[in-house]
C-alpha cells in the first residue's frame, strides 16, 4: 500500500512540530541553565573587579578593567591558604576513614548472615535518621575532654563513620559479588581477610569510588561543626574563614570574591572530572526502594 | 568449625566500627537526652535534674518560638519550589537525553548543589544587595525602587528559601532522572495508542509513578531544610554582622544557648525538639510507603 501525498505532507508537518518542539525544550533548557550558574558567574566576574567598580551602578557582570589584586591581597594577607590547608586534611581523613569503615562492615552485613549483624545492621541504619546537629553539642564535650578542640582530629571525630556509606556497600556486596565466588575461594583455603582484600575490595572499587567523592564534600561543605569546634583563626576550614571573614562591619567584596573563587575553582573542578562517580553516588541515595 | 570462624572474622570487621558508632553517635544521642533534663551551665560541676522544665521555658521563649517557625517556613518554602520544579526539569531533561546537551544539562543544575555553601551564599549575597546587587538593578529597568532584601526580616526568609533551593534543585533533579530512566516505556506507547496527549501521560503516568521518589526527595529536602544553618548565617547577618540575626534558625538558637549564653541542658531540650520533627517527618514517609505497598 502507498502512502497518498496527503498522509506524506502530515507526516513532514509532524516531523517539523516534533523538530520544533525539541528546539523550545533545548532553548528554555539553556536558559535555565545559564541562570543556575549566574550567581557564580558574578561571584567570579567580582573577585576580577578593582574597587571603584565594584561601586558602580548598574553593576557590571563582567569585568571592564580586570585585576588579580584582589587575589593576591587572598593569598597574601589573609590565612586562606592555612585553610584550605586544614580543609583539604580534613576532607581527606574524613574521607577515608569512612571508606574504610563502611568496605569492612558493608561487606560483613552483605556476607555473614548471623542475626546479631543484621541487628547491628539495624542500628547503624536508625541512627542514619538523627541529624548531626541534633547531637553536636554533646559531641563537642567528647571532643574538648580529649584535648582536641582547635584541631583535625577533633574536626575528624564528627566525621568517622556514614551510615549511608555502610549501606550502599553492602547493596553493593549483595549485587555484584556472587556467594558462589566467596565459597569456591573458602574451599581452596583462603582466609577470610585474604578473600575481602583480594576478591572483595577490587569489585567494590566503583562503589568505593562514589562514596569517597560523597565522603569528600560532605566533610568539604562542613560548617555547623567546624564552626563549634574550631575558634582560633588558624584552625578554620575554608568554609568556617570566609564565613567569619564577610561578617564584619565592611565587607570587602572583591576580596571576599577572590578567595570564594579560589575555593569553588577545585571543588567544581573536581566535580566535573569526577561527575559520573558523583552523581552515581548521590542517585543511588534516592534508590533504596 | 567452619561456621565458627566466620563468625569470629565478622565480629572482629564489625567491631572497629560499632566500637566508633557507640563513641561518636550513640552515646552523643543518649547524653543530649540526659541533658536535655539537665540544668547546667557549663562551668558548674553539677547538673542537676530538672525535668521538662527546660521544655517548658522553650515554649515560652520568643526567641525559640521565631526561630521555630522560620526554620519552618524555610523548610516547607524549599520543598514548595524545588519539588514541582525539579518534576518539570528533570521531564524536560530525559526527553532530551542522549542530545548532546544532556550532559551540559545534568552539570549546570548540580553545579549549585556542590560548590560550598559559603561562597555560594557570598554569591547570593551580592545578587540581594540592596545598594550594589544586580537583583535591583534588573528591577529598576522596569521601574521598580531599590527593594531592602537582606535588611527586611521577611524578605530575608525569603532570601534565604531562594538560596536553599537553588542548591536542592541539583539533587532533586538528579535523583528523578534515575526515577524517569526507570520508568516503563510501553506504558506511555499504551497511552499514546489511546490518543492520550504528551501533558496527559505526564500528569496521570509520570506523576504518580514518581510518587516514592517525591516522597523520598521531599523528606530530604525538608530534613535538611529544618537543619539550616549556613545559609541564613552568611545571607542574614545584620548591619552590625551578627550573624543570622534577622533570620533566626533551631541549629542557630542552639549553638548561641550553648555557647553564647551557656545553657547547655536548654540547647539540648532543642536538639530533641528538632530530632522530634525529623522522626514525625521520617514516620510520616514510611506510613504513606507502607500505605500504598498495602494496597
Amino acid at each position: 500500500m502507498t502512502a497518498t501525498a496527503e498522509e506524506l505532507a502530515e507526516g513532514t508537518r509532524l516531523r517539523a512540530r516534533k523538530r520544533r518542539q525539541r528546539l523550545m525544550v533545548d532553548a528554555g533548557l539553556l536558559v535555565f541553565c545559564v541562570l543556575m550558574l549566574m550567581p557564580l558567574v558574578f561571584l567570579i566576574g567580582n573577585a576580577f573587579k578593582t574597587p571603584q567598580e565594584l561601586l558602580a551602578w548598574p553593576p557590571t557582570i563582567i569585568p571592564q578593567d580586570p585585576t588579580l589584586e584582589n587575589f593576591r591581597i587572598a593569598l597574601a594577607e589573609t590565612s586562606l591558604l592555612r585553610w584550605l590547608g586544614n580543609s583539604i586534611a580534613f576532607a581527606l581523613s574524613s574521607t577515608a576513614a569512612i571508606v574504610a569503615t563502611s568496605a569492612i562492615t558493608g561487606y560483613v552485613m552483605a556476607k555473614f548472615p548471623f542475626r546479631s549483624i543484621n541487628v547491628l545492621f539495624f542500628l547503624f541504619l536508625a541512627t542514619a535518621v538523627v541529624p548531626f546537629e541534633v547531637y553536636m553539642i554533646p559531641l563537642y564535650f567528647q571532643v574538648r575532654a580529649l584535648g582536641l578542640l582547635d584541631s583535625i582530629g577533633g574536626l575528624l571525630i564528627g566525621y568517622l563513620v556514614m551510615s549511608f556509606g555502610i549501606f550502599l556497600i553492602r547493596q553493593n556486596t549483595i549485587h555484584s559479588i556472587p556467594d558462589e565466588l566467596i565459597e569456591a575461594a573458602r574451599v581452596d583455603g583462603a582466609g577470610e581477610l585474604w578473600i575481602f582484600w583480594h576478591i572483595a575490595l577490587p569489585l567494590l572499587r566503583g562503589a568505593m569510588g562514589a562514596l569517597a567523592v560523597l565522603a569528600f564534600f560532605q566533610a568539604w561543605t562542613a560548617f555547623a561543626w567546624p564552626i563549634v569546634v574550631t575558634s582560633r583563626e588558624q584552625h578554620y576550614t575554608v568554609e568556617v574563614g570566609l564565613a567569619l571573614f564577610q561578617t564584619g562591619y565592611t565587607v570587602d567584596t572583591g576580596l571576599v570574591s577572590a578567595a570564594s573563587t579560589i575555593v569553588l575553582i577545585p571543588s567544581v573542578l573536581v566535580f566535573v572530572l569526577l561527575r559520573r562517580n558523583f552523581v552515581q553516588g548521590v542517585a543511588s541515595t534516592g534508590m533504596k526502594e | 568449625m567452619l561456621r565458627r570462624r566466620k563468625w569470629m572474622f565478622a565480629v572482629l570487621a564489625v567491631l572497629p566500627t560499632l566500637a566508633i558508632f557507640a563513641w561518636v553517635r550513640l552515646y552523643p544521642i543518649a547524653e543530649m537526652f540526659n541533658l536535655s533534663l539537665r540544668d547546667w551551665d557549663l562551668l558548674s560541676p553539677r547538673r542537676p535534674f530538672i525535668g521538662l522544665e527546660n521544655f517548658i521555658d522553650l515554649f515560652d521563649d520568643r526567641l525559640f518560638i521565631a526561630a521555630l517557625i522560620n526554620t519552618t517556613i524555610i523548610a516547607l518554602g524549599v520543598a514548595i519550589i524545588t519539588i514541582p520544579s525539579a518534576i518539570v526539569i528533570a521531564a524536560l531533561i530525559h526527553s532530551r537525553a542522549g542530545s548532546k546537551l544532556a550532559p551540559f544539562y545534568e552539570t549546570a543544575i548540580f553545579v549549585p548543589h556542590v560548590v560550598s555553601l559559603v561562597p555560594a551564599a557570598l554569591a547570593w549575597k551580592w545578587i540581594f544587595d540592596s545598594e550594589l546587587g544586580p537583583l535591583n538593578a534588573f528591577l529598576g529597568v522596569f521601574g521598580i525602587d531599590p527593594v531592602a532584601w537582606l535588611h527586611n526580616p521577611t524578605l530575608a526568609v525569603l532570601c534565604v528559601i531562594v538560596l536553599c533551593s537553588w542548591q536542592a534543585l541539583g539533587y532533586a533533579v538528579i535523583i528523578y532522572l534515575v526515577g524517569f530512566k526507570n520508568l516503563p516505556v510501553s506504558l506511555y506507547e499504551a497511552a499514546r495508542l489511546d490518543g492520550a496527549s504528551a501533558r496527559q501521560s505526564f500528569w496521570f503516568i509520570t506523576v504518580p509513578l514518581l510518587k516514592p521518589i517525591t516522597l523520598y526527595v521531599s523528606v530530604v529536602i525538608l530534613i535538611s531544610g529544618f537543619n539550616v544553618y549556613a545559609q541564613p548565617f552568611v545571607l542574614a547577618s545584620d548591619t552590625q554582622g551578627s550573624p543570622s540575626h534577622l533570620v533566626r534558625v533551631l541549629v542557630y538558637d542552639m549553638i548561641e544557648n550553648s555557647f553564647s549564653n551557656f545553657r547547655i541542658g536548654y540547647a539540648s531540650a532543642e536538639a530533641v525538639i528538632l530530632l522530634s520533627i525529623v522522626m514525625i517527618i521520617t514516620v510520616i514517609q514510611f506510613s504513606i510507603l507502607r500505605d500504598r505497598s498495602g494496597r
